[in-house]
């Protein structure tokens, strides 16, 4: 056997472990739910066949495009919001706080995942409630005079889900920042560039990669969620996870769950092709 | 080593030797049953572990059922109106009618209309209460909460909570149009979605379990539709503000049922499970559950309970409250895709 068979031998090897796990734990469910989704009900039977029925009742029903609708535009906001937050906070770690205290507020960044999701979601419910700490601090202070309704709308479920992936794409970003030359910086200012010039022409760019996989996988997280939307915007809308688990739960419609399931893939593969120019998963 | 493995086999030979030390029961349950004050007399009595996996919606637990082994599981609990549904399915084992301790239930509560099917019995009613209105009665007023109408009048906009159920609430709107459980069908159906859609309209959230009990604690909201005693009876002891009721034109009478799972190893003590959880001392303990309170369908479960649980759970009002409650919905497979698709488009209202 030569040396570059040996070698290539050697790197299947390697890599087939990871290969059989993707087989086995991905494409393989996939390619099973996939199937499922062209299958239909016959009372309480799914009938296996090739059906596309469930996806024109997606593209069409309006409570299904609502709910993907929904899903969508909460989706956006959420992530441009944790986007606007996460970066300056980023940079501040990264640039303003001294080496020695950066593990602490790197910390700091990732205790919101030591506590359970749907804890953190009920906790909000608390604090954003008509008794909650927000509005007795407005009425303290005499900015509003009736309660703001805020817990059970969409603004609660955004502010949950914020909460939650500032941090994800703060470490994100922070991680891109933390490798970044200062040189770079320091020339573009010795070539008379201003402080807003060598952010966004020399910063900015160079730390895209980071900021483009942290709102990625913000994205993949919060439209695939249903818990949040669930307890804190209290069901006044609905998204297309909630609807999945309706079919899964309520109406054992496997096929029509299954068919949904494959519309999230698909957002979700139209984002990464969407993000795939800067999306550097190895500089996370 | 020898004498550390001496102890050792001789244990292994003793729990191999006394196999009741050694088993284990499987169930499938809703969360009242995880309450180790419930599950440990009878673990301590026959000698085994109960394992205990909960699970929420009748179709989740089906589907649980179909991609089990047979042998995997032992005990199912199962809502009452839903035992037919397992029993087409094949997930239920026939019971031994004269094994069971049903001599005691209220009688309502026998529901043999549900738990038999061709004249076989599949499983017993375990507990029971009303879906209705509940609601805090230092925000509201008690007199108005008598009449569903009052609901959608506009003086409680923005302040009520809908139960994340379809079943329910779908009963207690279509009695709130005249309609009886037993008569919705697919033809009157679209008469309930003007009245519903007018409910969620008026509503602030539509809420599980959990964040219905919390809104109505915390006051987010002041009035739940389609909870019940089992929505306030865990609250009672901090806020004896809440409350709820039956209104003129009724409420909704639930009940879950409990049976031994086709294809279990162990029948007879999956049967003895079943036979503890009716008991009287069973009963008592399930009625009040942690996760949530409940009215015991065995009648003689009063002498096991305080006069302060059978207050919160309003014992003395049984016979009154039965006669005005109806049975949920009990939609074949059509009426129940167009019942939910309904509550669907509700949700995305």
């Amino acid at each position: 056997m030569t040396l570059a068979a040996k070698e290539r031998r050697l790197g299947w090897g390697l890599i087939a472990p990871a290969l059989i796990w993707t087989a086995a734990f991905f494409i393989l469910p996939f390619l099973a739910m996939l199937a499922l989704s062209f299958a239909s009900m016959d009372g309480r039977e799914v009938m296996r066949g090739f059906d596309p029925g469930n996806y024109v009742r997606v593209f069409t029903d309006p409570t299904m495009l609502g709910a993907l609708g929904n899903s969508l535009e909460i989706t956006v906001v959420v992530t441009v919001i944790s986007v606007v937050l996460a970066y300056p906070l980023a940079a501040i770690i990264a640039f303003r706080v001294p080496a020695r205290w950066q593990r602490l507020a790197l910390l700091l960044a990732v205790l919101p995942f030591w506590t359970s999701y749907v804890v953190r979601s009920y906790s909000w419910l608390l604090v954003l409630g008509q008794n909650g700490v927000v509005n007795k601090a407005l009425l303290g202070i005499g900015v509003i005079a009736e309660p703001l309704e805020i817990a059970s709308t969409r603004a609660a479920t955004v502010i949950g889900f914020v909460h939650f992936f500032v941090m994800l794409l703060t470490l994100t970003i922070y991680a891109n920042l933390i490798q970044l030359s200062p040189n770079y910086a320091r020339a573009a200012q010795d070539l008379g560039a201003s402080r807003w010039q060598t952010f966004t022409h020399v910063i900015l760019p160079l730390t895209l990669p980071g900021v483009v996989t942290g709102a990625f996988l913000t994205f993949v997280l919060c439209i695939g969620d249903y818990i949040t939307p669930q307890i804190l915007g209290g069901n006044a809308e609905l998204t297309l996870p909630q609807l999945i688990m309706l079919q899964l739960g309520r109406s054992g419609n496997f096929p029509l769950a299954s068919a949904l399931s494959v519309v999230l893939m698909a957002v979700v593969t139209l984002a990464y092709f969407a993000s795939s120019r800067w999306l550097r998963l190895d500089r996370v | 080593m020898a004498h550390i493995r001496l102890p050792a086999t001789s244990l292994a030979l003793l729990l191999a030797a006394t196999p009741g030390l050694a088993q284990e029961l499987n169930a499938l349950v809703w969360c009242d049953h995880t309450d180790p004050a419930l599950i440990e007399p009878f673990e301590q009595q026959f000698g085994v572990k109960v394992n205990l996996k909960e699970y929420e919606g009748t179709a989740a637990g089906l589907a649980i059922l179909e991609q089990s082994q047979p042998g995997d599981w032992d005990v199912l609990v199962i809502d009452a109106v839903d035992v037919g549904r397992a029993v087409e399915g094949g997930h239920l084992a026939e019971l031994p009618a004269d094994k069971l301790q049903t001599a005691d239930f209220f009688p309502e509560l026998v529901m043999a209309e549900n738990n038999m099917v061709d004249g076989k019995t599949y499983a017993v009613t375990e507990k029971f209460g009303y879906n209705t209105i509940s609601y805090d009665k230092s925000k509201v007023d008690p007199a108005d909460m008598e009449d569903m109408a009052t609901l959608t009048s506009g003086k409680y906009d923005g302040r009520i909570g809908i139960y994340d159920y379809y079943l329910p609430v779908l009963g207690l709107v279509a009695l709130g149009q005249g309609i009886n459980t037993a008569d919705i069908t697919a033809d009157n159906l679209g008469a309930l979605k003007d009245p519903l859609m007018a409910l969620r309209a008026a509503s602030k959230q539509v809420a599980d379990v959990v964040s219905a009990q919390t809104a109505l604690a915390t006051g987010e909201v002041d009035i739940i539709v389609g909870g019940g005693e089992w929505l306030t009876a865990v609250l009672a002891g901090e806020n004896a503000n809440l409350d709820w009721t039956i209104p003129k034109q009724g409420g909704l009478r639930w009940a879950q049922s409990i049976g031994v799972v086709a294809g279990s190893t162990q029948p007879d003590l999956a049967l003895e499970f079943v036979n503890y959880i009716t008991s009287p001392e069973g009963q008592a303990r399930l009625a009040t559950s942690s996760c949530y309170w409940g009215m015991p369908a065995n009648a003689k479960a009063g002498d096991a309970l305080t006069p302060e649980q059978k207050a919160v759970l309003r014992w003395d009002q049984q016979p009154e409250f039965l006669a005005r409650a109806q049975l949920y919905p009990i939609p074949d497979a059509a009426l129940d895709t167009a019942m939910q698709d309904l509550w669907t488009e509700m949700l995305a209202q």
